[in-house]
């Protein structure tokens, strides 16, 4: 608790006795009217006395019709009409409530700040042979900075002396262990967990990835969804419109009884008319969906998704219809042998000639099939490497011959090939001049593709599609392992904006389409859909800038987490303004009846918005 | 220009009261208020005076919510 918070809570304590001690002074000792007064008049002050200069100093600056004018009208009017310990105890209350709330909403600041704390406090530098530590935005860039076991790395850079393992997990969600080098790249927010590490920093504290993530979480108050603007504006006119029905209950009724020749009963329909003062407070709103949103985008942020504003979240909310790039996004982008055809020898053996007589080349493919391979290159086996462009590699492994490439290079070596009917590339191995076998590979799909696109068809989405500038047979192929409803190949980057834009038409009014892409490529497509998401952006500024939702890491499955926390968020909006309006309204027409007393109107003020703040909460824990 | 500034206030519906105080001052082209993160984000037109500007928004948001607290 803060100091403030600390005063009120003793001054709730201090009013709650004396209230009591009138409460049964009056029933025990039957005091004459003035000194019960008097008596009750204590309390009223102490925990009310910031009310009423608010509310006074707010008349002053013209800024009538706020809650504390609310509050000071009704207790004051109870007063009047002698109920001095309703008045004691609506701002007993009111207090009581006010304290809670903003304990919850420090509370859910705190947790949000926790999520995301990824902010370096220093950075260490070695000056003069001692390391001393400095403020990070003093450090400039291709300095040297020194970064210990369990410290968090302040500032994007280049290892440049020490190996660690590093904890990733504060910026991607995901604590898998990263081992880096000499030489690597790394980025600021990620716990160094085991050597101490130097870095020569590429870019300053302020561009650094920490700092650019928490810029980004902390301006995402800038884009407000409908709703929240919904609520602003409905604060604007219900408060006065409830004040102005008080005041026609509290006069135009008893006038109306007069006329009509009943008893005007004044007391009866100003202390109703006071009551739906106390109830009127749009407060429960007014805090709780901005604070959802708010739970919402840090704990997505927990995830590694981070969420650039509230209308991110309606919109995705809405989402029925994905569009989604294949390399990097389904797929990981990087060459992998897939499988072994036709192999006349042992898959493992055909690997092992394969990579060996590949052992000299930098080719992406010799690389993932030495990858295939996994045991170290013993190139003493190995002799008389011909390497013949477009074709492939012939070499001595073992003394035996053997060719590794295409087709070509099957044909002069005589050896009878069988084509492959897989989609990638196909390189083709013959031992002593007989035909072997051959080696699909291909850019492999991510293992969580399949069920990613299945989560997001169980999240509502209508339609998967999938976009990309590879041939049909890649494709297509792609396109069926993961499950994607429709498929689109061979697209220059202008002929997927026309696709999205074709969509972008099809889709239905209060529908959502998301873009899902690495960013780099696909920037002209992100912004165009309703709501663009860059995947695999760690250490990718352009990806973060362009996109509207950044998932950290290459996670497929985030795409349907992200759509699911949106949808979890939104309900929860939902469920706070029927609460809350639906409450109030019965309990104004409650109050109106006179069925409603000042005991229920502080529960329609200050329970409902404490049950809203709760539940706004729980948009953290996604 | 843009700048960010660290605020202190006590509800939401006071923090939107500022907001709406704030964008009422000239030489701020947009200013936005983040209850949560207690976070008052300033665009300013250009050529405009910020700190002369920034004692403006301080004076008219003590206006409306007298407790509040811009740290300039």
């Amino acid at each position: 608790m803060t100091r403030k918070q600390k005063r009120t809570l003793v001054r709730i304590i201090a009013a709650a006795g004396l209230l009591a001690a009138c409460l049964i002074s009056e029933h025990i000792f039957k005091l004459p009217r003035a000194v019960n007064f008097a008596f009750c008049l204590v309390p009223y002050l102490i925990i009310g006395y910031d009310i009423l200069l608010k509310a006074f100093r707010g008349i002053v600056n013209g800024q009538v019709f706020d809650e504390n004018f609310l509050m000071a009208v009704a207790t004051i009017g109870a007063i009047i009409l002698g109920e001095y310990t309703e008045a004691s105890a609506v701002m007993l209350f009111y207090q009581i409530g006010e304290l809670f709330q903003s304990c919850a909403v420090g509370k859910s600041r705190r947790n949000i700040s926790a999520l995301m704390d990824i902010r370096p406090d220093s950075a260490n530098i070695e000056r003069d042979g001692e390391i001393i530590s400095v403020d990070p935005d003093e450090v400039e860039i291709g300095s040297e900075i020194i970064v210990r076991a369990g410290e968090k790395i302040p500032i994007d850079g280049v290892i440049s002396n020490g190996t660690s393992t590093l904890d990733t997990a504060a910026l991607t969600g995901e604590s898998i262990p990263k081992d880096v080098e000499e030489g690597d790249e790394v980025h600021s927010g990620c716990i160094n967990m085991t050597g101490l590490i130097k870095i020569r920093t590429t870019k300053e504290f302020g561009e650094s990835t920490a700092s650019k993530i928490l810029e980004l979480v902390e301006n995402s108050g800038e884009k407000k969804s409908k709703s929240e603007n919904f609520i602003s504006k409905f604060a604007k006119y219900y408060t006065p419109a409830v004040c102005f029905t008080a005041l026609a209950l509290a006069l135009l009724v008893p006038i109306f009884m007069t006329i009509t020749g009943r008893s005007p009963e004044w007391g009866k329909w100003v202390m109703r008319a006071l009551t739906f003062l106390v109830i009127s407070c749009p407060c429960a709103l007014v805090i709780s969906i901005p604070l959802t949103f708010f739970a919402g985008i840090g704990g997505a942020g927990a995830n590694g998704i981070l969420i650039k504003g509230s209308n991110y979240i309606e919109t995705l909310s809405k989402t029925k219809y994905v569009l989604f790039d294949k390399t990097g996004t389904m797929t990981k982008g990087v060459f992998e042998v897939s499988g072994v055809h036709h192999n006349t020898i042992d898959k493992e053996r055909l690997i092992e000639y394969a990579a060996l007589a590949e052992s000299g080349s930098n080719h992406p493919i010799a690389k993932s099939i030495r990858g295939a391979y996994g045991m170290s290159i013993d190139e003493t086996r190995v002799s008389g490497v011909k390497e013949t462009a477009g074709q492939g590699v012939t070499a001595l492994v073992d003394g035996c011959e053997a060719a590794v490439g295409n087709e070509k290079l099957m044909e002069n070596v005589g050896a009878d090939y069988k084509p492959c009917s897989g989609a990638g590339t196909t390189v083709h191995v013959a031992v002593g001049g007989e035909y072997a076998g051959h080696i699909l590979v291909s850019d492999t799909v991510k293992n969580e593709a399949f069920t990613a696109l299945r989560e997001l068809k169980k999240a509502g989405v209508r339609k998967t599609v999938m976009l990309t500038g590879d041939g049909e047979k890649t494709a297509k192929a792609v396109a069926e392992q993961i499950g994607a409803d429709e498929v689109f190949c061979s697209l220059l980057p202008d002929d997927k904006v026309k696709i999205t834009e074709k969509f972008l038409k099809e889709k239905k009014r209060g529908e959502a389409l998301v873009f899902v892409g690495d960013g780099l490529n696909d920037a002209p497509v992100i912004s165009l859909a309703d709501v663009g998401i860059a995947m695999g952006a760690l250490g990718s500024d352009a990806a973060i800038e362009a996109a509207d939702v950044v998932l950290m890491d290459d996670d497929p499955l985030k795409i349907s987490q992200s759509i699911k926390i949106s949808r979890k968020c939104m309900r929860i909006v939902y469920e706070n303004i029927i609460f809350a309006i639906g409450v109030k309204l019965v309990c104004l027409a409650m109050g109106a009846l006179g069925i409603a007393d000042m005991w229920a109107a502080i529960f329609a003020d200050v329970g409902v918005m404490i049950i809203a703040v709760l539940n706004s909460i729980r948009a953290l824990h996604a | 220009m843009k700048k960010s500034y660290k605020i202190e206030v006590d509800c939401a519906n006071c923090a939107n009261k500022m907001e709406s105080a704030a964008n009422s001052i000239d030489g701020i082209k947009n200013a936005s208020v983040n209850f949560m993160a207690l976070k008052m984000n300033v665009e300013f037109e250009e050529n405009a005076d910020v700190k002369a500007v920034m004692k403006e928004v301080l004076k008219k948001c003590r206006k409306v919510e007298p407790d509040c607290e811009i740290y300039i």
